[in-house]
């Protein structure tokens, strides 16, 4: 963003006065939203940061100042650590697996299928990718919850079907509910890498790949070569986002599992909503969510300024 | 050599087919990412399938049997079961409340952000972006003790002020992005007509960000539509819940039958699919604009 100030270094003082004279009238709009922005995140932000100081039963409860008390209090949490372990997983499971695999659908879909076959049937598949995407989380949470289930699921039923005489207990058991969740996960996000793919590959030159394959550069050369550094900008924003919404996953536990079995698929979110609503540790979970919170945000300005740097070099090396 | 490439270029397939794209290899590559996309659509049409059974025709046939004969019961006892309508309605009218009024919140911070070009606008930028990636966990209990506070617990407003807030943070993101590269001469054109800052905003900014505005709707309508973890904590009461709330709250039912939970599924997921078939196109373009702007 700070791109356009950059731009015109040699503004000097009376120019700058005068436009900030010409922006003092577009303040006004700025005002609902700084309003609304004030009161719906910023006050609760902060709230928040303050009951997590406090011990407290929550509601009408009467607040007890600890200090840091809950936060040293986690650190010995086996819970909180495992949660943020999941949280590894998650990332696996949302960024790693499915920036990889959309990659390669879209290359094939954009390279291969629609030129060897014709448009329509490479953004019919697409869009057969994509489904999972706009469908609440919840609607994709029960169905997966029904399939998976050890005793009247579909897939067990399938497995019986095929002659297996005990077919594992996917959700229910503490070495399988992980991946089983992580594999919805994937079916789940799988759609939005290769939309956003494709679409950035459409953008990449076509005289390039033309240049590299009159050098005699094969398929994979030129994936390397182009495809890869050409769709860096898109690449980071899936990162990015995927990474996020890794760190804040809660529906699809909620609904497959709870956490369970034994907090095997325990996340940060899902551990603070339990103490908030649950335990009735108000405070505790409020330090939870402060922690994810931080997490989040180093983590999304770590992400940014790997970009921004990037980007520099790239614009550099021109 | 210019003519040359112009004219084997519509005929490049060709080329590459007797390099070693030949017959088999190109029908092989369809079957692989086919192979895919009906992994992807199968969890859909195990639960269409299994949507329409009866009970009996469920536990005595495998899940990829098609029905015997078309049950709708467990549809029927489904939408009783939860008062459908209702949760429709909750659900259709705060989506759409947030979709306008979160566009529109939008606009005014883009405006001033854009076009104004006010002071420090890096900075506002940077915190509307925190604000779209905060977890909603770190604000849910003060939240939910102001909702108490003002007398909107239970209450399906509750879920449209927050989620226009949340929503116009990615908004006004986008706008302020394409409003930065919006033409000066036009601007200043109007200011020499004597149009006053009110007037530039609707005359001459709105027509042009309308098609931008319109992907931003569609998208605040479908996020708000499969929000789960506020409306699951703010809204408590059967009269007030959305369509994903609803849902899992059949969870654990005992009464509940396989058929009637895909049922279940299959209607509450209509509406998002609709909307889908209806704008897939403006849908893929927006994911799109999000990710390189």
């Amino acid at each position: 963003m700070p791109a356009p100030t950059r731009t015109r270094p040699q503004a000097a003082g009376p120019r700058t006065r005068r436009s900030r004279r010409r922006s003092l009238p577009y303040l006004p709009y700025l005002i609902p939203g700084a309003l609304a922005f004030t009161v719906i995140i910023l006050y609760p932000l902060v709230m928040n940061i303050w009951y997590s100081l406090h011990k407290w039963k929550g509601g009408m409860a009467p607040m007890r100042f600890i200090g840091l008390g809950n936060y040293s209090e986690l650190l010995a949490d086996e819970k909180f650590w495992s949660s943020f372990q999941n949280s590894m997983f998650m990332i696996v499971a949302m960024v790693l697996v499915p920036t990889l695999i959309g990659l390669l659908l879209a290359a094939v879909l954009f390279d291969y299928v629609g030129k060897h076959f014709s448009s329509s049937v490479a953004s019919t598949l697409r869009a057969m990718y994509y489904l999972p995407q706009i469908l609440p989380v919840a609607v994709a949470g029960i169905v997966w919850n029904w399939i998976l289930n050890s005793q009247t699921g579909a897939l067990n039923s399938i497995l019986r079907g095929l002659g297996v005489d005990a077919p594992p207990n996917w959700l229910g058991s503490t070495s399988l509910a992980l991946p089983s969740v992580m594999l919805v996960l994937i079916w789940i996000q799988i759609g939005y890498p290769t939309v956003i793919f494709m679409s950035a590959l459409q953008r990449v030159d076509p005289e390039l790949y033309e240049a590299a394959e009159l050098d005699g550069a094969g398929w994979f050369a030129r994936f390397r070569a182009i495809t890869v550094p050409q769709i860096k900008p898109e690449t980071f924003v899936i990162v990015l986002t995927c990474t996020i919404a890794a760190l804040k996953v809660f529906a699809p536990v909620y609904v497959l599992t709870r956490g369970g079995p034994e907090s095997s698929t325990l996340v940060p979110s899902y551990y603070s909503y339990l103490n908030f609503f649950d335990k009735s540790k108000v405070g505790y979970g409020a330090a939870v969510s402060t922690v994810l919170t931080l997490v989040i945000i180093v983590i999304a300005g770590v992400i940014q300024v790997l970009q921004n740097r990037s980007a520099r070099r790239e614009e550099e090396g021109r | 050599m210019s003519a040359t490439t112009a004219s084997t270029r519509p005929g490049r397939p060709g080329r590459h087919r007797d390099r070693f794209h030949r017959g088999a290899t190109r029908w092989l590559i369809l079957a692989v990412v086919g192979l895919v996309a009906v992994v992807m659509v199968t969890p859909f049409a195990l639960m269409v399938m299994n949507a329409f059974k009866s009970p009996s025709d469920y536990s005595s046939g495998s899940p990829l049997a098609l029905p015997t004969e078309i049950y709708t019961d467990g549809l029927v006892y489904f939408w009783h079961r939860v008062d459908f309508p209702i949760k429709l309605w909750n659900s259709i009218w705060t989506s759409a409340l947030v979709a306008v009024l979160g566009t529109f919140l939008s606009l005014f911070n883009a405006y001033a952000i854009g076009v104004g070009r006010v002071r420090g606008r890096a900075w506002i930028i940077a915190v509307f972006m925190i604000a779209n990636m905060l977890p909603q966990e770190g604000l849910i209990y003060p939240l939910f003790m102001m909702a108490r506070r003002v007398g909107l617990t239970d209450n399906p407003w509750s879920i449209v002020i927050i989620f226009t807030v949340i929503q116009s943070a990615f908004g006004t993101y986008l706008l302020s992005s394409v409003l930065g590269t919006f033409p000066r001469a036009l601007l200043e054109a109007a200011e020499l007509d004597g149009a006053s800052r009110w007037q530039i905003l609707w005359r001459v900014v709105y027509p042009v960000v309308r098609p931008t505005m319109s992907v931003l709707m569609i998208f605040f309508f479908i996020w708000t539509w499969n929000e789960f973890f506020i409306p699951l904590v703010m809204l408590t009461s059967g009269d007030t819940q959305t369509v994903p709330i609803a849902l899992s709250s059949l969870q654990g039912d005992r009464m509940l039958d396989v058929p009637t939970l895909n049922a279940g599924a299959l209607v509450s997921l209509i509406p998002t699919f609709l909307f889908f078939l209806v704008f897939q196109r403006t849908l893929t373009r927006g994911v799109t604009a999000g990710a390189v702007k």
